[in-house]
């Protein structure tokens, strides 16, 4: 009897593996049949241009809001720390930099995935499963180049401007906080932001992890939809991964590019 | 000429001059679902201008047929041939071609939620043709007068009763005058009016368009009025084939159950399961007993 636990045991680690690999591998033919389908996303723009509204414009309220807080709470904290070592006039750029290289990238990159990627997926699966999908196939329309290339592309270009946004407002939060209410000197926030905060090295590589974040936050999110089985209980699932895998994606990425963007900066 | 004019006079051309009787010709179809059988060696002719329904029990195939002649899903072996085209042989690009000359409706409609029932109606002209928008705008209204529905241009597809939205999803499916319309179950779930509507509506636009219609339902009374042929089909296998009147005065005990809608006969009410008593035990305690 231990034997057939132990061959049942293996063969459940190996069904689930052949199943991840296979599942790995019909992801990345969406992605690509994705990539290959955009032309009509850049000659039909406005279909792009409406998802740009419901991804990008319609979470601006939570990345502004939540891009104040966390500025917020950083200028707190930052000051509570510098003060000990008579160095709070570094304040600004403390708080620039962690927004700037860090914060701002993978925060509005969470939110983004909870808000727009979980709206995505319910969406397309939702479609799916009421045949809208199917309909469109059946009207000689494909649907991964109406449906799912202008959502990915409209993630992808909401998904840095929504990190910009969130530091700008971050920064502004933490201004608020350690010179308006603390009562920090301006100048000197304002002054050693300026001198810390290298375009090339931060601003740029901000960018660029945001333009990651937003590709893969978007590409999970439009995969789980398409793959989500057409039932209410399929759809829930399919948004909850999104929201899961998204988030842990977003964190994982986030270091490897830090390891590449930082080491030993 | 436009790009919807020309495409409308090749189709003409192409309807005068293929001498097929036959628009849709089914032989030795098998289908399987990994490894379970769901359609057994079918074979079906559809002429030219017919109106034709598949029928049967739930599960029985009919929208796997469907499904193989518009070409979602590939024959495990045998062939489907449309306007003499095999159509599980073509590539992706051949087969939007085709499928630009079928229309179908689905059970439920399918209307894209997010657009309004003049859009959604607009569609596939927005989509496969150049046309001006004002040229459109004379299109749609003209499909949604066929339907009765001019003056629910504006609405959304959430603000429409079943009935309506799926008139709408009809006059979406002729939008571009297709030749072969196919229809999943349109009369499932509609009061008795909307679904003498429905199926006036099916007879009209199949006559009206010149076009060759395909239903599959399993309501007898509705479409044993409008339909000029039936199949009818049982566990993948096409069990019986005629004329209303035929299907009507059929002796075949299974036909004969499913037309008058008969509780005995060949199709049980139980699912396939050991015996009740057994279930219960009872056989268990009545051996305890002795």
């Amino acid at each position: 009897m231990p034997h057939r636990k132990v061959g049942f045991g293996l063969g459940s680690i190996g069904a689930a593996v052949v199943n991840g690999v296979w599942r790995l591998g019909y992801a990345s033919r969406f992605f690509m049949m994705t990539l290959i389908s955009s032309g009509a996303s850049f000659r039909r723009i406005h279909l792009t241009i409406r998802e740009i509204y419901f991804s990008g414009v319609m979470s601006l309220i939570i990345i502004l809001v939540s891009g104040l807080f966390v500025g917020m709470v950083l200028g707190l904290q930052g000051y509570e720390t510098l003060q000990k070592y008579g160095s709070e006039s570094a304040l600004g750029s403390l708080v620039a930099l962690s927004l700037v290289r860090e914060l701002g990238p993978v925060l509005a990159a969470l939110l983004f995935a909870s808000r727009a990627g979980s709206a995505i997926t319910a969406e397309i699966g939702l479609m799916k499963a009421t045949e809208q999908l199917s309909a469109m196939e059946m009207m000689a329309v494909d649907p991964i180049s109406r449906v799912v290339a202008p959502r990915f592309w409209a993630g992808v270009i909401s998904m840095p401007l929504l990190a910009a946004m969130f530091s700008a407002i971050g920064v502004f939060g933490g201004y608020l906080v350690g010179v308006v209410f603390i009562g920090v000197d301006e100048g000197s926030f304002w002054s050693q932001m300026q001198a810390a905060v290298d375009f090339r090295q931060d601003i740029v590589n901000g960018v660029i992890k945001s333009v990651v974040f937003g590709i893969a936050v978007t590409a999970i999110a439009l995969f789980e939809g398409y793959d989500a089985p057409p039932t209410a209980e399929g759809v829930s699932h399919a948004t909850t991964r999104t929201v899961v895998t998204s988030a842990l994606a977003v964190l994982g990425l986030d270091f490897i590019l830090t390891v590449f963007m930082f080491r030993g900066v | 000429m436009s790009q919807a004019g020309l495409e409308c006079l090749l189709r003409i051309k192409e309807q005068i001059l293929v001498p097929a009787e036959n628009l849709v010709e089914i032989s030795d179809l098998n289908f399987t679902y990994g490894k379970r059988p769901i359609l057994k060696g079918i074979n079906m002719k559809i002429p030219r201008g017919k109106l034709v329904a598949i029928m049967g029990l739930s599960g029985c195939g009919k929208t796997t047929t469907l499904r193989l002649i518009g070409g979602a899903l590939k024959p495990t072996t045998g062939s489907v041939k449309v306007a003499g085209k095999e159509v599980g042989g073509l590539d992706t690009e051949d087969l939007y071609k085709m499928r630009r000359k079928m229309g179908m409706l689905f059970q439920f409609g399918a209307l894209f939620t997010d657009l309004s029932v003049y859009e959604n109606v607009a569609f596939q002209m927005r989509e496969h043709t150049d046309l001006p928008e004002t040229v459109i705008r004379d299109l749609v209204m003209m499909k949604l007068q066929a339907v009765g529905l001019l003056g629910a241009h504006k609405l959304m597809p959430s603000e429409l009763s079943g009935g309506m939205a799926r008139r709408v999803a009809l006059a979406r499916a002729i939008a571009l005058d297709p030749m072969l319309m196919m229809y999943d179950e349109p009369f499932a779930g509609l009061d008795p009016i909307s679904l003498s509507v429905i199926g006036n509506l099916i007879r009209h636009l199949n006559d009206a368009l010149g076009a060759t219609s395909i239903v599959v339902t399993h309501d007898i009374q509705e479409s044993l009025k409008i339909v000029d042929y039936v199949y009818f089909m049982a566990d993948g296998v096409v069990v019986a084939e005629g004329s209303a009147e035929d299907i009507k005065a059929s002796k075949l005990p299974f036909v004969h159950q499913f037309v008058w809608g008969e509780i005995d006969g060949p199709v049980s009410f139980h699912y396939p399961s050991p015996p009740y008593r057994k279930d219960l035990l009872l056989e268990a305690q009545s051996s305890y007993a002795a």
